[in-house]
C-alpha cells in the first residue's frame, strides 16, 4: 500500500506524520466515519497531491492534517507531536488555503493579504516594514498588486482566488496546505500556480494540495489516492501503480496516458473515458 | 478617505449637539433668549439629554459593528443575542409586579433607576441564557439560533406579563418605542464609561474580526486565540447593548445601520470600523433626537419611532440600489 515507505524511512524526517486518524461527522444515529487513515507520512520539501472522487474525504483529510479538525489519532509536524506545538507557532508554520466558504467580501485586497502576516505580529502590533514587503511580493506573485484598494467583492471569482492564494503566500510558512487552489483559475494562472509550487518546493517548502484537475495533479511529486475516507494508495506520481489506483477509484472513467510534446517533453495526462467506449 | 470621514462625523456631531442644546418645544429658543431659566434648562436637561443620545448612539453603533463581525453577517443586529427581549421582560416584570404606573420615566428617580436596573439585568440574563443554550461560543449558527429562540420565548413572556398587568401597558409601550427624553447626568456618565470599556475590549480583538472575514477555519489556521477573543467580543456586545437599552429603551436600527453606512462610505479593517460605527451611531441618534423634538413641536415623537422609520427608508434605498 505505501510503496515508498522505505524511501521515507531513509529520510527519517516527515513534514506531516499521521497515525490512526479517525474523524466522524454528525451525532447520534447520523454519526458516520468520514476519515479512517491508518498511516500517512508526507515527505518534506516535496509537493504531494491528494486526489479522489467526490466525497472521498479529501478536504477532511487536509483539514485534519492541518490540525484544524478535531479528530482522534496521532499527528506530528516535523516529528513534533501537534499537541506540543502552541497555537501561535502552528500559525507561523502552516499556510492554509481553504475553499473560500464563509468569506466576507468587505475587506480590501491589501488588508486581506496582510491578514497572512497575523501569525508573525504581536498583539496590537502594527505591520512592520518586512510585513509590508512580504505582502507586496505575495500580491505581485499572483499579479494582483494593482487591485490593492479594491474590495474582494469587486473582484471576479478567479481574481479573488488569486488574492486568497497571495494571502496564504504571505504567511511564508514551511508547510503549505491548499484545498482546491485552482478553482476558478484560467489556464495561464493555473500554469503560474504550477510554476510557483515548483519554485516553493525547490526552496524547501512542503506543499500538500487537494486537486480535482488530475492532469495537473500528475505534475506533483507524490500522490495520495483517497476513497471512502480511507487511503487507497500513496506513491510517486510517475509510478504506474499510482496511475492504476487513480483509475480504479474513479471507476475507470478516466485513463492516464503519456503524451509526447515537441516543446515540453513527455507528460502524463488524464483523459475521460466515455461509458460507450469503456472496455468490459 | 478615512480622514475625511472622521472630520465629517466629528463636525456633524458637534453641529447636532449645538442644535440639540438650542432646540426646545418652541423652536430654537436658546438663540432668542438666554435667560437664567433657559440656561438652567439647557444645562440640566438638554445637555445631558444630548450627550446621552450621543453616548447611546455610540454604544449601539459599536455593538452593531461587533455583532456584524462576530456573526459574519452584514445584517446582524446588536439585539440578536436576545438582549432586547430580556430587557423588555425585566422592565415588564418590574412594572407588573411592582404595580407602579406612570409614564416611562415620568415618576421619580427611584423608579427610573429601578427600570434601568431591571432592563440591564434582563438583557444580561438573556444573553447568558443564549450562551448556555448555544453551549458556548464555538458555533456561530447555533449562537444565532439560540438568540432567536430566547428572543421569541422571552418576547412571549413579556406579552403575557403585559396582558396580565394592563396598568403597565403605557409605560411598557414607552420603553418598547425607545426614548432619549429622560437621560440624566448619571446615565451619560454610565454610558460613556461602558463605551470606553467595550470599545477597548472590542478594539483589542479587532484583528479576530478581520481574520473571521476569511471564514472560521482559515481564521483558526492563523494561530489566533479565537476562543478568548471571541468571548471578549460577545461580552462587549452584550454589555454595550444592555447598557444602552437600559437607558433609552429599544431604539431600532441605529445598531444595524451605523456600521452599514460606514461600510458604504469607506473600506477599512475592523479596528477603525469600530470607531467609525460608534461615531456614526452617535450622529444618527443625535439627528433622530433632534428631529423627534422638532418635527411635531411642542409635542415630542418617540425617538425609536423615528429611527425605525428612517432606518426602514434607508434599507429600502439600499435595496433599490442593488437591483
Amino acid at each position: 500500500m505505501h510503496s515508498d515507505t522505505k524511501a521515507f524511512q531513509a529520510i527519517q524526517k516527515t513534514a506531516i506524520c499521521a497515525r490512526d486518524l479517525h474523524a466522524t461527522l454528525g451525532s447520534g444515529a447520523a454519526r458516520r466515519a468520514v476519515l479512517d487513515v491508518a498511516a500517512l507520512d508526507i515527505a518534506p520539501g516535496r509537493w504531494t497531491c491528494i486526489v479522489g472522487p467526490n466525497g472521498a474525504g479529501k478536504s477532511t483529510l487536509l483539514k485534519a492534517l492541518a490540525g484544524l479538525l478535531p479528530c482522534d489519532g496521532h499527528l506530528a509536524w516535523n516529528d513534533i507531536p501537534l499537541q506540543n506545538i502552541p497555537v501561535r507557532a502552528r500559525g507561523q508554520q502552516l499556510a492554509w488555503l481553504g475553499q473560500g466558504d464563509g468569506l466576507a467580501l468587505d475587506l480590501t485586497v491589501y488588508d486581506t493579504v496582510m491578514l497572512g502576516r497575523l501569525p508573525h505580529q504581536g498583539w496590537l502590533e502594527t505591520p512592520s516594514a518586512n510585513d509590508i514587503r512580504v505582502v507586496e511580493t505575495a500580491l505581485r506573485t499572483v499579479q494582483a498588486w494593482d487591485w490593492c484598494p479594491r474590495t474582494l467583492g469587486q473582484l471576479s471569482a478567479g481574481e479573488r482566488q488569486r488574492v486568497l492564494l497571495a494571502r496564504a503566500l504571505a504567511v511564508q510558512a514551511p508547510l503549505m496546505l491548499m484545498d482546491e487552489p485552482l478553482t476558478n483559475l484560467d489556464p495561464p494562472h493555473q500554469a503560474d500556480w504550477l510554476e510557483w509550487v515548483r519554485a516553493s518546493v525547490q526552496s524547501g517548502t512542503t506543499v500538500l494540495s487537494v486537486l480535482h484537475e488530475i492532469t495537473l495533479a500528475l505534475h506533483a511529486d507524490a500522490i495520495v489516492v483517497l476513497d471512502g475516507g480511507t487511503l487507497r494508495h500513496h506513491g510517486d506520481s510517475a509510478d504506474p501503480d499510482t496511475h492504476r489506483a487513480m483509475e480504479a477509484v474513479f471507476g475507470r472513467r478516466l485513463a492516464i496516458h503519456r503524451v509526447h510534446t515537441e516543446t515540453a517533453g513527455s507528460q502524463w495526462v488524464a483523459l475521460p473515458v466515455l461509458a460507450s467506449e469503456a472496455q468490459p | 478617505m478615512t480622514g475625511r470621514l472622521w472630520r465629517a462625523l466629528v463636525l456633524l456631531a458637534v453641529l447636532l449637539m449645538l442644535l440639540g442644546l438650542m432646540a426646545g418645544s418652541s423652536g430654537l429658543d436658546a438663540f432668542r433668549d438666554m435667560g437664567p431659566m433657559t440656561r438652567q434648562i439647557v444645562l440640566d436637561i438638554r445637555l445631558p439629554r444630548t450627550l446621552g443620545a450621543a453616548a447611546a448612539g455610540a454604544l449601539f453603533g459599536l455593538a452593531g459593528a461587533v455583532a456584524q463581525g462576530v456573526f459574519r453577517n452584514p445584517l446582524a443586529d446588536p439585539f440578536l443575542l436576545g438582549s432586547a427581549s430580556g430587557a423588555s421582560l425585566g422592565v415588564a416584570l418590574l412594572l407588573g409586579l411592582g404595580g407602579s404606573a406612570g409614564g416611562w420615566g415620568a415618576s421619580g428617580w427611584a423608579q427610573r433607576l429601578g427600570l434601568t436596573g431591571a432592563a440591564f439585568v434582563g438583557a444580561v440574563a438573556a444573553v447568558l441564557l443564549t450562551l448556555v443554550l448555544a453551549r458556548g461560543l464555538y458555533h456561530t449558527v447555533r449562537l444565532l439560533l439560540a438568540g432567536v429562540v430566547v428572543g421569541v420565548v422571552l418576547g412571549a413572556l413579556t406579552q403575557l406579563v403585559m396582558v396580565s398587568f394592563p396598568q403597565s401597558l403605557q409605560t411598557m409601550q414607552g420603553f418598547m418605542l425607545g426614548s432619549t427624553a429622560f437621560l440624566g447626568w448619571s446615565a451619560v456618565a454610565l454610558m460613556a464609561a461602558v463605551w470606553l470599556l467595550c470599545a477597548a475590549l472590542a478594539w483589542g480583538s479587532a484583528r479576530v474580526l478581520d481574520a473571521l472575514t476569511l471564514g472560521e477555519v482559515t481564521a483558526r489556521s492563523l494561530g489566533l486565540p479565537l476562543g478568548p477573543l471571541r468571548l471578549a467580543l460577545v461580552l462587549s456586545l452584550a454589555l454595550a447593548t444592555g447598557t444602552a437599552v437600559a437607558q433609552t429603551g429599544m431604539i431600532a436600527f441605529v445598531g444595524l445601520g451605523a456600521p452599514h453606512l460606514v461600510r458604504s462610505l469607506v473600506k477599512t479593517t475592523h479596528g477603525p470600523l469600530l470607531g467609525f460605527a460608534s461615531a456614526m451611531g452617535a450622529v444618527l441618534l443625535l439627528a433622530a433626537d433632534l428631529l423627534a423634538r422638532c418635527l411635531m413641536a411642542p409635542q415630542e415623537l418617540p425617538v425609536g419611532v423615528l429611527t425605525a422609520a428612517l432606518g426602514g427608508g434607508y434599507l429600502l434605498v439600499r435595496l433599490k440600489a442593488r437591483d
